[in-house]
């Protein structure tokens, strides 16, 4: 193929404060998989979802998304290539000024290029997928369950029809039955507009039943990655450690 | 991947190829909306089977095109029929959001009844104030001294600079221009009774009042505020631990013991600066300046000012605390509240300043 990858980072260097976060960092993601992104709590990967978003400058290595480097000058390409991506952080971060409606919409507005009534049909065209109903629109974000703002907040990350999703923990604090939902709108979404989506996730069942691809975090650099089958075979002691009993019933 | 959508009218029927996504859409929309729109709306066959993906954005889009329905003559691929049938499967009106307009009345009316809210709030803080006081008497161990004298620091020696800046000034802006005025009467020497009286009985309280309230209670309202949105107060109680006590007590303290301080060091910096100016306009020496200054200013005045600054602080603290605890955890209400409390605590200072004039108008002037 010869699309550029969608995300490729080369020899990406991070620390703080001294303390080495990512050393000699590479990973390289194509355009159609779901990558679940393992480690150790504290091994940096919320860090490296922030420098696929560029919200983190590494110290050194490159970050390109869609074939773009993120240290490109351009500021209208910059603002084009982050239309193309979604992200759902950890605790949600909605607008806590807005209601639901307004924060699914606001994206949307800020394109310019929408009707009223196309924003609303679009919004609670979101609502209705993460399982929301049309009156849950009113809400302010602090009137809602931890559930219901993760839901509100993919909601607002699909609002630009985004080609790359980025997931923080997107099921911690969701019920099985939600967080399964949630795999088969998230398989659904990849299947329909051949989404790539990088989740950073401990849930194994996210895990085995959304990622076609794992990478594993670890001693700073990613250890493994590949399809979900091969990097469960690796030998290291965190892949061993996480999987342990689970491991033959993912397979 | 990156086809453009296209969009062919063949007669009787219209075929669909491309990307039909948003950002695909996006640069030519109007164009695309246009050709969309010039479409007969009699066909009934749509083919969408040489569109390689097709969003939500455009489902939407092609379904207020087909008048909210789905065409008897569509032919599509599983999933774009799945992403159309989302849409067909919203309600058909979906009802704006209602905002009624409030009518001058009403708007009078609410205000009226959030100022009142606010005073019984108030009034309710200075209650549970009175009833920890009473606490922290029979129980002294349990007063949380660190963070009141950690009040104290930050409210008072840390204003120390930006006071004593503003005190000058004014100090020096006042003599000047009484002094031109003094001057044509050859009345130069009441320059130490206007200057002395205005500073330290009206000025000197006044203007720490207005600078503190900017800057230390909107601090108050800030951090208080933030703690109710990161739910920090609930964790106080959580621990069993007041949260007057330990938040809204030691600030009230702080800046009750800060203020006086403030006031005694503002217009003495005032007077300073006031001092300079009659010597450098008036001639007038600082010897004998000051020696006139206890003849000219009773002692009273200097008690009034000092009390006004306990007074205001009180005020001012109270205030910012009330606002800060009425957070609710969004952004948009700590900016409202933070702007009410230096608002209110500015107004109501000067409410008391009004209050003090009148009932001290028989003590500490001079009797010429």
């Amino acid at each position: 193929m010869s699309q550029p990858p969608v995300i490729e980072l080369s020899g990406v260097c991070a620390s703080f404060r001294g303390r080495v976060v990512h050393r000699d960092l590479s990973l390289r993601v194509e355009e159609g998989q779901i990558v679940g992104l393992l480690g150790g709590s504290g091994s940096g990967k919320t860090t490296l979802l922030r420098e696929i978003l560029g919200l983190l400058r590494p110290d050194s290595g490159s970050v390109r998304l869609f074939g773009v480097d993120l240290n490109e000058p351009d500021v209208q390409l910059q603002r084009d290539l982050r239309r193309r991506l979604g992200m759902l952080f950890q605790h949600g971060a909605l607008f806590s000024a807005l209601s639901v409606f307004d924060n699914i919409a606001f994206p949307l507005r800020e394109l310019r290029c929408l009707d009223a009534d196309w924003i609303r049909r679009l919004v609670h065209l979101k609502l209705a997928m993460v399982g929301l109903e049309p009156m849950h629109g009113k809400l302010m974000p602090a009137e809602l369950s931890g559930g219901m703002v993760k839901r509100v907040a993919l909601a607002r990350a699909l609002a630009l029809e985004p080609e790359l999703l980025l997931l923080d923990e997107p099921t911690a604090g969701l019920d099985p039955d939600r967080s399964q939902n949630f795999v088969e709108l998230v398989g659904d979404l990849q299947r329909e507009l051949g989404l790539t989506v990088v989740m950073v996730t401990h849930d194994l069942h996210t895990l085995a039943g959304l990622a076609t691809h794992v990478a594993v975090l670890a001693d700073q650099h990613i250890i493994a990655f590949g399809p979900k089958a091969e990097v469960m075979t690796v030998d290291h002691p965190f892949v061993t450690g996480f999987f342990g009993a689970d491991r033959r019933k993912l397979l | 991947m990156s086809e453009s959508p296209r969009l062919l009218v063949e007669p009787g029927r219209v075929k669909l190829s491309g990307s039909w996504t948003l950002a695909e859409m996006l640069p030519r929309l109007p164009a695309l909306q246009a050709e969309l729109a010039a479409c007969p709306s009699g066909i009934d066959h749509w083919d969408l089977s040489a569109v390689t993906r097709l969003d939500s954005a455009a489902a939407v889009l092609l379904w207020r095109t087909w008048g909210a329905r789905l065409p008897a003559g569509l032919v599509a691929g599983e999933l774009h029929r799945q992403a159309l049938q989302r849409v067909a499967e919203l309600p058909r009106e979906i009802p704006e959001q209602a905002r009624t307009p409030l009518r001058f009345p009403e708007l009078v009316g609410a205000l009226l009844l959030k100022a009142l809210v606010n005073l019984r709030g108030m009034i309710a803080l200075f209650g549970q104030l009175l009833l920890d006081v009473g606490y922290l008497i029979r129980h002294p161990q349990d007063v949380p001294w660190k963070e009141c004298w950690a009040n104290v620091y930050k409210a008072g020696a840390q204003a120390l600079a930006v006071t004593a800046m503003v005190g000058f000034l004014i100090g020096v802006t006042i003599s000047y221009l009484s002094a031109l005025q003094l001057k044509s009467f050859g009345a130069d020497l009441f320059i130490v009774n206007i200057l002395g009286i205005s500073i330290i009985r009206e000025l000197g309280p006044v203007l720490v009042a207005v600078l503190v309230a900017g800057r230390s209670g909107s601090a108050m309202t800030a951090q208080i505020g933030v703690m109710r949105v990161t739910e920090e107060i609930d964790v106080l109680s959580t621990m069993g631990i007041s949260r007057s006590i330990r938040v809204v007590l030691p600030k009230i303290f702080g800046l009750t013991v800060a203020m006086p301080l403030l006031v005694l060091w503002t217009s003495s910096v005032a007077l300073f600066g006031g001092m300079l100016a009659a010597l450098l306009q008036l001639d007038l020496s600082l010897i004998y300046f000051l020696d006139n200054l206890p003849r000219a200013v009773p002692v009273a005045n200097l008690i009034i000012g000092l009390s006004k600054g306990v007074v205001f602080g009180f005020v001012i603290a109270l205030v910012a605390c009330h606002f800060g605890l009425r957070v609710k955890p969004n952004t948009e209400s700590l900016s409202a509240n933070t702007t009410s409390a230096v608002v209110t605590a500015i107004t109501t200072v000067i409410l008391f300043d009004a209050i003090f004039a009148v009932f001290t108008r028989h003590i500490g002037v001079p009797q010429l």
